[in-house]
């Protein structure tokens, strides 16, 4: 992740001709899943790329250190290891792409990474009045000062839809700018709230912003809005990726989050990347996944693989 | 453990985990495999009358999968004996299936439907591995659009009593369908057949026979009556043997325009009904307000969608020269990740080619795009065995280029820009077809105006290759006629209630003599007739009947004139002696005033037709007994010949502005809107009965559904329609919107039948002038309709005034219009 998005001069021209047509958008969604999809070994190793992809996430009012303490060490040994063996995959080092907590957990969880020899697994934090962002600026660029300084390496902020909603495009800007300077070093990922924008031409506007402005990611949603990860967002967000990659030569990051709980739709959003933005896109560094049920789910699907039998849940340790 | 996962090769775990690579994920054979086996190790017969019949001595076909070079099974190569058989089987079952009450047939075609569903899996397979297309197409479009089509029509089968009032069943169908969906279009045959009441003998096409087989089987299996729906295979000529077998009363066709013209000749003066869809080349219009990267799979679902082989393919794509490179790189990036394999592959976009011939005519319309210099892009990922062609764009080519004109069947994409979009619909309608289109913007007024523009059955906004059975399918133009689906296309499958199947006799026609004339000279003696002045001593003052076209009255091209002569022998006036040229005058007027009457408010049309019915009223008893001087008919019976034809006025003036079209219910979130548009130019040649009565009833129909037409009015009685033309003329009908040329009927309709440029042809005159017609309309794939020398009671409401001429009057668009913006709170 050398290369960061420094991000650009906000340019309102960007925003004149963006044309989204939702049915057609709905329509390419609709066949992702039935022009690819991925069998056997192959479902194996895709199922694994997965697991790396994933934002392990806990974000409830009762969180406490014991259950982040539990999701840390999930994170660390995401898959079990009988069935790493199976897969002879002993020596890939499979883990989570970051664990993401409330910004009060982020000291809990750095120190339980640390406990279960894994700290090299980011911790992402959650910030600035998530998940509807309605505090005052300073509150939340606090919050984002807050949680790097204990230890978060990325933050995950939401936009201010209030602005995105009244077309004030540049405020959304100087905002996220402000936040990632926030940043400083961590990663920022821009959380559209996507289900919060209204329509698709939206979205596109508010992806193309928060690039500019520099984020490292864009990320769909809280998991808190009434509609959350859905293929249709998602296409026009990664076109939005590859525009401004085209346009920028800079790779920005995608994030869907929320309700992604199954092991086939995860191999989805993959065949999704891999179609829409390419196989450089296709890891930890530029593709997250936000979720928290579906690990298990995944990991049920490999242990069919390996043992050609079904396994309950509850013989997979949770998180 | 599983075995695979240990390999510690490209395949393994390790291995893919770093390239994230597709690995092969192909769908099983092995039910389909049994059941070619469960027939005589993959040999098949034709299936007649409920059961195989394998008639001895015939010649066979082996079928292949195209995509592997597999043999599959043989199939028989039908003959004419085999024909026959099927045919009267299907005659006999139609005895009791046209007698079959309506609910009963809705039962047999619901059941169908669900019996399809039943076996969905193998039918996809089958449907895949006979065609080369993808197993996720055939499992996702062809089969689930066959199980809706079915259930659609079991509807219709249903409401038949209601919904097609004064319609009854024709008799026995002949279905030739073609290879590129098999299984498909097919379906749309024999589902709106059999729910109207007919029975059904099908060929289906040489390369891809094997899923009527299995439909055949399984309507058995269903439940329908032996006879019912017969498969019988063969070659193209047994094809001809079947739509020339003097007991089919109807031969449905899709395929080639090529095939469909000799079918149309084969079929001319017999009687049968016919209908045919045909090619196309369909453009695909972007505008700058579009969504381009929904456009990009929108390009792909109407050029790549089954291989291209397609008869709607979007494959004249037309681009606003300002977003035209952009929209091409984005294509060609699309290519970098399209995958072409077999049809059983479920990683793939495309699969095979149907057959070797088939890709190499497709290879060759691209060499001839290279050889002109044009840009061809091509991917070279594609499987190196089995007949596959990869998707290709061509770029830097214009309208003069053969891969630009003509219908290529194949994954090839030719690229045109524009710059407005006045040019975007005229380069659209740059085509002797006129089957499908998309437009793609975002603008609303901009998408309506193209979609009610490009002259196409159907049109898709931001979307392509849509299809549902509640929204009728087929072309304008060359693309044919007839629609699939939809209660438009009920009528290709009933006659009217009160009309019994033509037969005629067969005429020996011979093409270069008919409608040869040599004109009238001068007469003289006591048959000459001057009307006397009020005093009786002056000669009257001579009254020249002119012809009518673009609103004026016209002398002939060639001043010669034919005389008007009453029942006692008596020359009661001349008329002018139409030929050719007056044909050509009067169709470029006809022309010149058909794009504005069409776009006439419909309260407008109404309005003149009720104002010349109040106009004709006036001039009654002048009228009446004008008809009474040529016919010498009593004046009270020409008096009521004038009432009918004023009621007939009122009857059409009232349909002006209740027929413009429906909304469909089909399965598209937003609204599929059927549009009743105009045929363009009609040619009427009127019959010699009832001279006023008969001109009113064919001309109003006409006209007020929005076409302009020329019309030859009765041979022998020409007068009344030319008293009519000062009604027009005070009525305030645009001028062109009626054209009057009189003459000889066959002299004139030969002409008329003849040019390239009139859509559609009515002729009521000998059985031999109607074969000629039909015969003659094959060349530019026009709409006919003629009487074969039978006569029709024009006083009769449902013989004068039915639905028919409605629907003769119309051709169907429809319109897919998707909707949607909403997505979340």
């Amino acid at each position: 992740m050398s290369d960061r998005n420094p991000g650009i001069e906000f340019d309102a021209s960007w925003l004149e001709h963006v044309y989204v047509n939702l049915p057609a958008v709905k329509r390419r969604a609709e066949t992702l899943g039935t022009r690819r999809c991925v069998k056997k070994q192959w479902q194996s190793a895709w199922l694994l790329r997965a697991v790396t992809c994933i934002d392990l996430t806990t974000l409830s009012g009762d969180d406490t250190a014991s259950n982040v303490s539990r999701l840390c060490f999930k994170a660390a040994n995401p898959v079990r290891d009988d069935l790493i063996k199976g897969l002879q995959m002993e020596d890939a080092g499979i883990t989570v792409g970051a664990v993401c907590v409330y910004p009060s957990r982020v000291a809990d969880a750095v120190k339980a990474l640390k406990a279960a020899n894994a700290s090299h697994i980011p911790v992402a934090s959650v910030a600035t009045g998530f998940p509807t962002g309605q505090t005052p600026l300073k509150t939340r660029l606090e919050e984002i000062r807050m949680a790097v300084a204990d230890g978060a390496r990325e933050i995950d902020i939401v936009i201010n839809r209030e602005y995105a909603l009244t077309g004030n495009w540049r405020g959304v800007y100087e905002e996220v700018k402000a936040m990632r300077e926030a940043c400083g070093e961590a990663h920022l990922k821009t959380i559209l709230a996507t289900g919060e924008l209204g329509n698709m031409v939206n979205v596109y506007k508010a992806s193309l912003v928060c690039m500019m402005a520099g984020a490292d990611f864009i990320k769909t949603s809280t998991g808190k809005e009434g509609v959350n990860a859905i293929f249709p967002v998602a296409l026009v967000m990664v076109r939005a990726i590859r525009e401004y990659y085209q346009k920028t030569g800079y790779k920005v990051g995608f994030k869907p989050a929320g309700g992604i709980r199954s092991a086939k739709d995860s191999c989805t959003w993959l065949i999704l990347i891999k179609e829409e933005l390419g196989d450089e896109w296709l890891n930890g560094h530029l593709f997250r996944l936000g979720a928290s049920s579906l690990l298990i789910d995944i990991e049920r699907q490999l242990f069919h693989q390996v043992y050609g039998r079904y396994a309950a849940t509850h013989e997979i340790p949770m998180s | 453990m599983a075995a695979d996962t240990k390999t510690n090769t490209k395949n393994s775990v390790a291995e893919i985990f770093k390239s994230m690579d597709y690995g092969p994920a192909p769908e099983a054979d092995n039910v389909a495999k049994a059941w070619l086996n469960d027939h005589d190790n993959g040999e098949f017969g034709l299936f007649i009358d409920g059961k195989w019949v394998k008639p001895d001595g015939r010649k066979t076909y082996q079928t292949k999968n195209p995509a592997t070079g597999e043999p599959l099974a043989t199939t028989i190569q039908g003959e004419q004996e085999d024909v026959d058989l099927a045919v009267s089987s299907a005659k006999k079952a139609y005895e009791t299936w046209s007698k079959t009450p309506n609910h009963v047939r809705a039962r047999h075609l619901y059941s169908i439907a669900r019996h399809i569903q039943k076996h969905m899996r193998l039918f996809s397979v089958v449907e895949a591995m006979d065609n080369g297309k993808t197993f996720r197409e055939t499992r996702d479009a062809d089969i689930p659009i066959v199980v809706r089509h079915f259930y659609h029509h079991a509807g219709w089968a249903q409401l038949m009593d209601t919904e097609m009032r004064g319609w009854k069943s024709v008799g026995v169908i002949g279905g030739i369908v073609p290879w590129n969906f098999p299984l498909m279009l097919l379906t749309w045959k024999i589902a709106p057949a059999l729910a109207m009441g007919n029975t059904v003998v099908l060929k289906p096409a040489t390369y891809t026979r094997l899923s009527a087989l299995l439909l055949a089987e399984v309507c058995a299996e269903a439940g329908l009556p032996p006879g019912v729906f017969n498969v019988v295979t063969g070659n193209g000529a047994m094809g001809s043997k079947l739509a020339d077998h003097p007991d089919v009363d109807k031969v449905a066709f899709t395929g080639s325009t090529g095939v469909g013209q000799t079918l149309r000749r084969l079929t001319a003066g017999s009687g049968k009904k016919l209908s045919l869809e045909l090619g196309g080349k369909s453009p695909v219009v972007v505008f700058e307000t579009a969504d381009l990267d929904s456009t990009v799979e929108g390009v792909v679902d109407a050029i790549w969608f089954n291989q291209g082989q397609v008869c709607s393919a979007g494959s004249r794509l037309l681009v606003q020269e300002g977003i035209h490179d952009k929209l091409v790189d984005k294509l060609k990036e699309r290519l970098t990740h399209f995958r072409v394999g077999d049809s059983l592959d479920k990683t793939v976009d495309m699969g095979a080619i149907v057959d070797e011939s088939q890709r190499k005519s497709i290879e060759e319309y691209v060499e001839s795009a290279r050889q002109e210099g044009a840009e061809i892009f091509q991917i070279s990922a594609i499987p190196k065995k089995g007949c596959f062609y990869p998707p290709t764009i061509i770029t830097n080519v214009q309208t003069v280029s053969r891969v630009v004109v003509e219908e290529i069947f194949g994954p090839v994409l030719v690229v045109l820009k524009f710059r407005t979009a006045k040019e975007a619909i005229a380069l659209s309608n740059n085509t002797i077809y006129g089957l499908g289109g998309s437009v793609w913007t975002e603008n609303i007024p901009l998408a309506l105006e193209a979609a009610l523009s490009i002259k196409a059955g159907t049109v898709w906004i931001n979307c392509h290759n849509l299809f549902d059975s509640a929204a009728g399918f087929g072309g304008y133009k060359q693309s044919g006629y007839g629609r699939d689906g939809g209660k438009e296309g009920l009528f290709e499958y009933v006659r009217p209630s009160w009309e019994k199947r033509p037969r005629p006799e067969p005429v020996q026609l011979d093409l270069k003599a008919f409608g040869q004339i040599v004109q009238a000279r001068p007469t003289i003696g006591n048959n000459q007739k001057n009307e006397i002045s009020a005093d009786g001593k002056l000669p009257g003052i001579d009254r020249t009947f002119k012809m009518y076209y673009g609103g004026k009255q016209a002398r002939p091209d060639a001043p010669y004139a034919r005389p008007v002569v009453s029942p006692n022998g008596t020359v009661i006036a001349h008329v002018g002696e139409g030929n050719r040229k007056d044909v050509r005058n009067a169709v470029e007027a006809a022309h010149a005033a058909s794009a504005g009457w069409g776009k006439r408010a419909a309260h407008n049309r109404a309005q003149i037709v009720y104002y010349m019915a109040e106009n004709l009223e006036l001039r009654r008893d002048e009228v009446a007994n004008r008809i009474h001087q040529m016919t010498g008919r009593s004046m009270d019976d020409c008096k009521t010949e004038v009432d009918l034809s004023v009621q007939r006025l009122f009857h059409w003036g009232a349909y002006c502005d209740k027929y413009g079209g429906t909304v469909q219910e089909t399965t598209l979130y937003g609204c599929t809107v059927k549009v009743h548009e105009p045929m363009g130019v009609i040619g009427i040649a009127c019959p010699d009965e009832y001279p006023l009565l008969g001109f009113v009833s064919l001309f109003a129909p006409a006209v007020i559904r929005g076409n302009a037409i020329v019309i030859v009015p009765s041979e022998k009685y020409p007068l009344s329609a030319l008293d009519l033309y000062q009604v027009f003329d005070t009525s305030d009908l645009p001028g062109g919107v009626v054209n009057i040329l009189t003459g000889d009927r066959n002299h004139l309709s030969k002409y008329l039948s003849e040019h390239q440029d009139i859509q559609s042809m009515w002729y009521f005159g000998t059985a031999e002038g109607s074969k000629f017609v039909e015969y003659m309309s094959a060349e530019n794939v026009k709409r006919t309709w003629v009487n074969y020398g039978l006569a029709r009671d024009w006083t009769d409401p449902e013989q004068g005034q039915g639905e028919e001429f409605l629907y003769q009057s119309i051709q169907c668009k429809n319109i897919w219009i998707p909707m949607g913006d909403i997505f979340a709170n």
